[in-house]
C-alpha cells in the first residue's frame, strides 16, 4: 500500500519535472488536431490528409532532430537551409555522373549528400569549438558559403532530370505496407536513433552536460571541442539526409527554397522543450514541435483560413515556449 | 617513514609581470588535513591548480609518493588519485548527481557493442554514486533529481562526495564552505573528517579561521605568493593566523 503510494508520488513528480513535458505537448497536438477534425472530419481525418501531413514533415523532422543536439549544447545552427540545398545539388550531380538511374546511382548520391552535409557541419563545429567564433556567426557564414556555392554550381537553375526513378518513384512516392511513406520511415529511424543517442549514450550525456555547464565538463577531462564538432557534423549530416528525402519527394532540387529551414527546425526543438540555453533537450518534443505548426497549416488550409495566420500562430507559440523555458530557469 | 603523498618545491607562477607564486614549498601527507590560507590574491587557488595539473608552474618541481612527476593536464593528475573541488562549483546543474559523478568516467553495459556505442549503465552509476554519497552523509530526498533542484549545501555535498569518491591520494577543496550556512558547514566538516580517516590527504582552502583551526593538522599561510608561516595543530590561535595573513608582526 505504502509502496504504491510512493510509486504514484514518484509518477506525479516525474510528470511535473519537465522530463515528460512532451506528454503535455502531445495532448496539445492531439487537441489541435481534434479541433480541426471537429470542423471538417471527412477532410481532416481522411487517410490521404493524415498521410500528407506526416509525409510532408519528413524533411523537417530529420533536420529538427539534428539541430536539437546543437541547441542542447547551447549552440545554434543557422546554416541548414543552404546546406540542405548544397547537399541536394551534390546528390543530383553525383547521381547524374553515375548514370542517372538505378540503385547504385541512388546510393552514390545519398552518400555524397551525407558527406557534403558532414563536411559543412564539421566546418561549423571547427569554427565554433576551435576558432571560438560564436555559433550564430559561424553558421550564418556557412549559410552564405553553402548557399552561394550551390548557386554557382547550378547557375541558380534547379536540377530536374537525371534523378533515378528508384529514388523518386520507389522511395519518394512509395509506402511501407502501402501505408506509411518511405520518407517517413526514414524519419522515424532517425528519430529512434536520436532518442537512443541523446538519452542512453555517453555522447548524449556529454551533449547535455556541455549545454548545462561547459566548464564543468571540460574539467572532467571530456574533450568538449570534439563533442561539439561531432554535434555540428551530426546536424549537417541530418541536413544531407533531409536533402535526399526532399529530392525523393519532389524529383527536383530546391534551389531558392528552404530559406527558413534552420529557423523552423530550431523552433520545433524549442517548442518541444529543448532549452536555447542548453542542458535540456527532447527528441520526441522536437517531433511534436514539427507537427504542431504542420497541423496548424493543414487545418487552416482545410478551413479556408489564410495560411498567413499559421505563421502568426506559430510565432506566438514559439515565443510562449521560450518564455516558459526562461521562467523555468 | 613513507614519502608524503604530494610535495612541491620552489613553485613559481608568473602571469606576465604578475608573480602569483614566488617559490613556494608545499607538502601534504596521507590522512592529513592541510589548510591553505591567505588573503585574496595570495596565490592559494593558483597553487592548488598547479598541484592538480590544471595549470603549469613557471618553475618548480612536484613529487608524488616520493617520485618526481610532471602532470600533463588535470586528467593525468586524476589518474594519480588527485581530485579537486573548485571554488566555483563544477557540477552540471541539469544533470543528476550520478551523472555528475561519472561525467567523463562513464560505466557502460552491453559488452563490446555497448562500449562502442557508449551505452550508459545508469543503474550501476546511480547505485555507486548514491552509496558513496550516503557514506558521507549526503542524504538527498530525490537522488535522481537534477543538481539545480538541490540546496547550495547539498550541491556542495555532492561535489565533495564526487571528488572524494575518485580521489585515492589527495583531495583539494577550494573554499568549500564559503557560500554555506552554519549547519551546512558542519556537514562539510564531518565529510572532511571521514575522508581523512580513509587515509586521503586533504588540502583545505578557507577563509574561515575557526573552521581551519578545528579541522586542520597543519596550517600553511601564503602571503603575496610566498609562504608566510606554517603552523602545526595547536601552535597558534586566530590572532596569530590573522597576523601571519596580513603580515603584521
Ligand atoms: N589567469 C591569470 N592571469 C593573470 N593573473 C592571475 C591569473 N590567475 C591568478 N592571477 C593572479 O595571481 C594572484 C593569485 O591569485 P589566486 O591564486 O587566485 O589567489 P587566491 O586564490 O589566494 O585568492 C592574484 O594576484 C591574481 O590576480
Ligand atoms: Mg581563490
Amino acid at each position: 500500500m505504502a509502496r504504491r503510494a510512493a510509486d504514484s508520488n514518484g509518477l506525479m513528480r516525474l510528470l511535473a519535472s519537465g522530463r515528460f513535458r512532451w506528454l503535455w505537448l502531445l495532448v496539445c497536438l492531439l487537441g489541435l488536431f481534434a479541433f480541426f477534425a471537429a470542423w471538417n472530419p471527412t477532410a481532416v481525418l481522411s487517410t490521404y490528409n493524415v498521410r500528407n501531413i506526416i509525409g510532408d514533415a519528413s524533411t523537417l523532422l530529420i533536420v529538427a532532430v539534428g539541430v536539437t543536439f546543437v541547441v542542447a549544447t547551447a549552440g545554434i545552427d543557422l546554416s541548414l537551409g543552404a546546406v540542405l540545398i548544397f547537399c541536394q545539388v551534390i546528390a543530383a550531380k553525383t547521381m547524374i555522373a553515375v548514370g542517372g538511374s538505378g540503385w547504385d546511382a541512388t546510393l552514390a548520391g545519398t552518400a555524397a549528400a551525407l558527406l557534403a552535409g558532414i563536411a559543412w557541419g564539421t566546418l561549423n563545429g571547427v569554427m565554433v569549438a576551435r576558432l571560438r567564433i560564436p555559433p550564430l556567426i559561424a553558421t550564418l557564414g556557412t549559410l552564405g558559403m553553402a548557399g552561394g556555392t550551390a548557386l554557382l554550381i547550378t547557375n541558380g537553375i534547379n536540377v530536374r532530370t537525371g534523378i533515378p526513378d528508384e529514388l523518386t518513384l520507389v522511395i519518394g512516392a512509395g509506402r511501407l505496407f502501402n501505408l506509411l511513406p518511405y520518407t517517413s520511415v526514414v524519419a522515424i529511424v532517425v528519430v529512434a536513433a536520436a532518442v537512443f543517442a541523446l538519452n542512453y549514450t555517453r555522447f548524449g550525456l556529454h551533449v547535455l552536460g556541455i549545454g548545462s555547464n561547459e566548464v564543468a565538463v571540460e574539467r572532467t577531462g571530456v574533450n568538449v571541442a570534439s563533442v561539439k564538432i561531432r554535434v555540428y557534423a551530426l546536424s549537417g549530416a541530418c541536413a544531407g539526409l533531409g536533402a535526399v528525402v526532399d529530392l525523393a519527394r519532389f524529383s527536383t532540387t530546391a534551389v531558392g527554397a528552404y530559406s527558413t529551414l534552420s529557423l523552423e527546425a530550431i523552433a520545433a526543438a524549442v517548442i518541444g522543450g529543448t532549452s536555447l540555453f542548453g542542458g535540456v533537450a527532447s527528441i520526441i518534443g522536437a517531433v511534436i514541435g514539427v507537427f504542431i505548426p504542420a497541423v496548424l497549416r493543414n487545418g487552416f488550409v482545410i478551413l479556408g483560413v489564410s495560411s498567413f495566420w499559421q505563421q502568426i500562430a506559430v510565432g506566438i507559440i514559439l515565443v510562449t515556449a521560450v518564455y516558459i523555458d526562461q521562467r523555468r530557469r | 617513514m613513507t614519502a608524503p603523498a604530494l610535495k612541491a618545491r620552489g613553485i613559481v607562477k608568473r602571469y606576465g609581470h604578475i608573480e602569483a607564486l614566488r617559490g613556494v614549498d608545499f607538502q601534504v601527507d596521507h590522512g592529513e588535513v592541510v589548510a591553505l590560507i591567505g588573503d585574496n590574491g595570495a596565490g592559494k587557488s593558483t597553487l592548488s591548480k598547479i598541484l592538480v595539473g590544471a595549470i603549469e608552474p613557471t618553475e618548480g618541481t612536484i613529487e608524488f609518493e616520493g617520485g618526481p612527476v610532471v602532470f600533463k593536464g588535470p586528467a593525468d593528475a586524476r589518474r594519480h588519485g588527485l581530485e579537486i573541488v573548485y571554488q566555483d562549483l563544477a557540477l552540471a546543474p541539469h544533470l543528476e548527481p550520478a551523472e555528475n559523478f561519472y561525467l567523463g568516467r562513464e560505466i557502460y553495459r552491453g559488452g563490446a557493442l555497448g562500449r562502442w556505442l557508449g551505452l550508459l549503465d545508469r543503474a550501476t552509476m546511480r547505485r555507486r554514486a548514491i552509496e558513496a554519497m550516503r557514506t558521507l552523509n549526503v542524504n538527498l530526498k530525490d537522488e535522481r533529481g537534477r543538481i539545480s533542484e538541490l540546496s547550495g549545501g547539498q550541491q556542495q555535498g555532492v561535489a565533495v562526495a564526487r571528488a572524494a569518491f575518485w580521489a585515492s591520494s589527495v583531495l583539494f577543496l577550494d573554499e568549500p564552505t564559503a557560500a554555506l550556512g552554519v549547519r551546512q558547514r558542519s556537514g562539510v566538516h564531518d565529510m572532511i573528517k571521514k575522508v581523512q580517516q580513509n587515509g586521503l590527504g586533504i588540502v583545505l582552502i578557507s577563509h574561515d579561521l575557526p573552521e581551519v583551526m578545528d579541522v586542520a593538522d597543519r596550517i600553511h599561510v601564503l602571503r603575496r605568493g610566498e609562504t608566510a608561516k606554517i603552523y602545526e595543530r595547536g601552535e597558534t590561535d586566530t590572532m596569530g593566523l590573522v597576523a601571519a595573513i596580513t603580515g603584521a608582526h
